[in-house]
């Protein structure tokens, strides 16, 4: 029961929704940068959210299905074929043993994600099967994927194939498309005939650290991501964020969304991968609910920020939260 | 005590003490961290302390932010008196010096120190572990003995070994994995510190006090670790 990577892609890795409870040794957290379509992916087939799942990076890889699987894919939507025919996001599908999976490079979007029913079987690490690439933990031999990894799965063939038979009679009854959240919430603003992302952040711990044509540009500005992107961090550029005193602090708890500004004035916004403390003031935290959003941007790719307070972050991850039970509901 | 408290987005709160290194904040925040977990807030999720602030994490399905931050205001203004000998008191075995410490020659320079007098030096001390991170394990130390403070190695080493203690400007540390670094390195631990199947030794608001080893114990200790 295994998958053989045939091509990589530039960067697939093992994650799942991540080592949360080892920050205060030092441990990243890491997991999913798009937790939602991680989630979702694991929905579809029939796991648990937390089933480790595979994230690719701009383009997919090319693998090889051993054993017969039922699996599905989400997040940015890339042309996808197994043994040549177009197969559908969001399935899902089945793929009878030894067919292969080619899925390519999206037309928009960063990271798509390949679950399969009973998850993607590595070894766990302080509860987690995600891949710390910066401490080479977790995951795959807590690295990238490479050409000829074999990657073990949990499920044998009768059982896929009988699962197959109940889950794909019961989703032909309910078509997903009309229903399904395919992405978590997306906000956007206008800015004269663009459309730009928006995503909203609470105030940081250091807001006051800033001054308040600082605060301006941050919250009115338009920011660029740099091609200084990856897991741990999105770098932007764009009005500079001026400080009242400069901006080292003493370092203390920083967190996914966090937006940190260096001694440049430009922020870097944490993603999944970020160190566990940060010695930079932090002007605001993107909210959860809006880092998938973050997570699929590519380098070069525009985003606005837009303030609300913790209150309105809550409500917001409830309506996520509740979205995804909505489609776990249908599809039970 | 004066605490107050800041949003971390919908998912944590900072709670922040006056933002000094000190030993009284430092215990302050051990306190509270404790606090905390023995208090087992609904929502409530991990928590990293730091030099001068707690942030502590909650899932934003079962609580919220008002909840959590009132919380933790009324526990920080019921703690007992900050206690700066609370915590383990946890000895790190070092072998000083040669390759195990190869800058060991030049922080006695830069001191105007015998080898043996930074030695003597630096194992005198108790330091306290302000915070836990840059790296899994890696520990903000507090309590340097001023005359052995060495500026950082102008060409950072590209990989320094597991178990390196060394000094960078006022702070002392131990890296706990292989990893680039600008430190002067003085010796070596040969306990295992990273390995994620095992609870680290020493947390935040333990103190930490280095023993001087010879290259046999050195060995000896490896060996054990390694098969244990």
């Amino acid at each position: 029961m295994s998958i053989c990577i045939l091509d990589p892609g530039p960067l697939t890795t093992v994650q799942d929704l991540g080592r949360a409870g080892s920050a205060a040794e030092g441990y990243r957290t890491c997991g999913a940068a798009d937790g939602y379509a991680a989630r979702l992916a694991n929905l579809l087939v029939g796991n648990p959210p937390g089933d480790a799942v595979l994230e690719t990076t701009l383009r997919g890889p090319t693998l090889r299905f051993e054993t017969a699987a039922v699996f599905a894919l989400t997040g940015a939507q890339a042309p996808a074929t197994l043994d040549g025919q177009p197969i559908s996001f969001y399935g899902p599908g089945f793929a009878p043993a030894g067919s292969v999976l080619q899925i390519g490079m999206p037309q928009a979007g960063l990271r798509s994600y390949l679950a399969v029913w009973g998850g993607i079987v590595v070894p766990v690490v302080r509860g987690s099967r995600s891949t710390d690439l910066a401490c080479h933990l977790g995951g795959f031999q807590g690295r990238g994927l490479r050409k000829g990894d074999e990657l073990l799965t949990a499920m044998p063939e009768d059982a896929v194939t009988s699962w197959w038979k109940a889950i794909h009679r019961r989703r032909a009854d309910h078509p997903l498309g009309s229903v399904l959240a395919c992405t978590g919430a997306r906000c956007w603003r206008w800015e004269g005939t663009a459309r730009l992302p928006l995503l909203r952040a609470v105030p940081g711990p250091q807001w006051d650290a800033f001054t308040s044509m600082g605060q301006e540009a941050f919250t009115h500005g338009v920011y660029q991501l740099t091609a200084d992107c990856n897991r741990m961090a999105c770098k932007l550029s764009g009005p500079a964020i001026g400080t009242v005193h400069g901006s080292d602090i003493l370092s203390d708890g920083i967190v996914e969304g966090s937006v940190q500004v260096s001694s440049n004035g430009q922020p870097i916004v944490m993603l999944a991968d970020h160190q566990t403390t940060g010695g930079y003031a932090k002007i605001a935290t993107v909210i959860s609910t809006d880092l998938p959003a973050l997570a699929q941007l590519r380098p070069g790719e525009q985003v606005t920020f837009d303030l609300v307070d913790p209150k309105h972050a809550v409500i917001a991850a409830r309506a996520q939260a509740a979205r995804l039970r909505q489609v776990a509901d249908r599809l039970k | 005590m004066s605490v107050h408290v800041a949003p971390v987005g919908d998912t944590g709160v900072l709670a922040v003490f006056d933002q000094k290194i000190s030993q009284e904040i430092g215990a302050q925040v051990a306190a509270l961290n404790a606090a905390i977990h023995a208090a087992a807030l609904p929502g409530a999720g991990e928590t990293v302390p730091a030099f001068a602030s707690l942030l502590v994490r909650y899932d934003p399905l079962v609580t919220d932010y008002d909840t959590m931050s009132a919380a933790i205001v009324h526990l920080a203004g019921h703690l007992p008196p900050p206690d700066t000998a609370a915590g383990k008191l946890v000895t790190i075995p070092v072998c000083y010096g040669g390759n195990y410490g190869p800058d060991l020659g030049f922080v006695a320079q830069h001191a105007g120190l015998t080898e043996q007098e930074v030695v003597r030096r630096h194992t005198a001390r108790e330091y306290r572990i302000y915070m836990l991170g840059f790296l899994p394990g890696f520990p903000y130390l507090g309590g340097l003995d001023p005359s052995l403070a060495t500026p950082r190695l102008q060409n950072p080493r590209t990989s320094i070994p597991s178990g390196s203690v060394g000094i960078g400007g006022e702070q002392t540390g131990i890296y706990p994995v292989a990893s680039p670094g600008g430190w002067q390195l003085i010796g070596r631990t040969p306990l295992k510190l990273f390995d994620p199947a095992k609870p680290l030794p020493y947390a935040a608001g333990d103190r930490i006090r280095f023993s001087a080893i010879s290259p046999e114990q050195f060995a000896a200790l490896a060996q054990k670790e390694g098969s244990a």
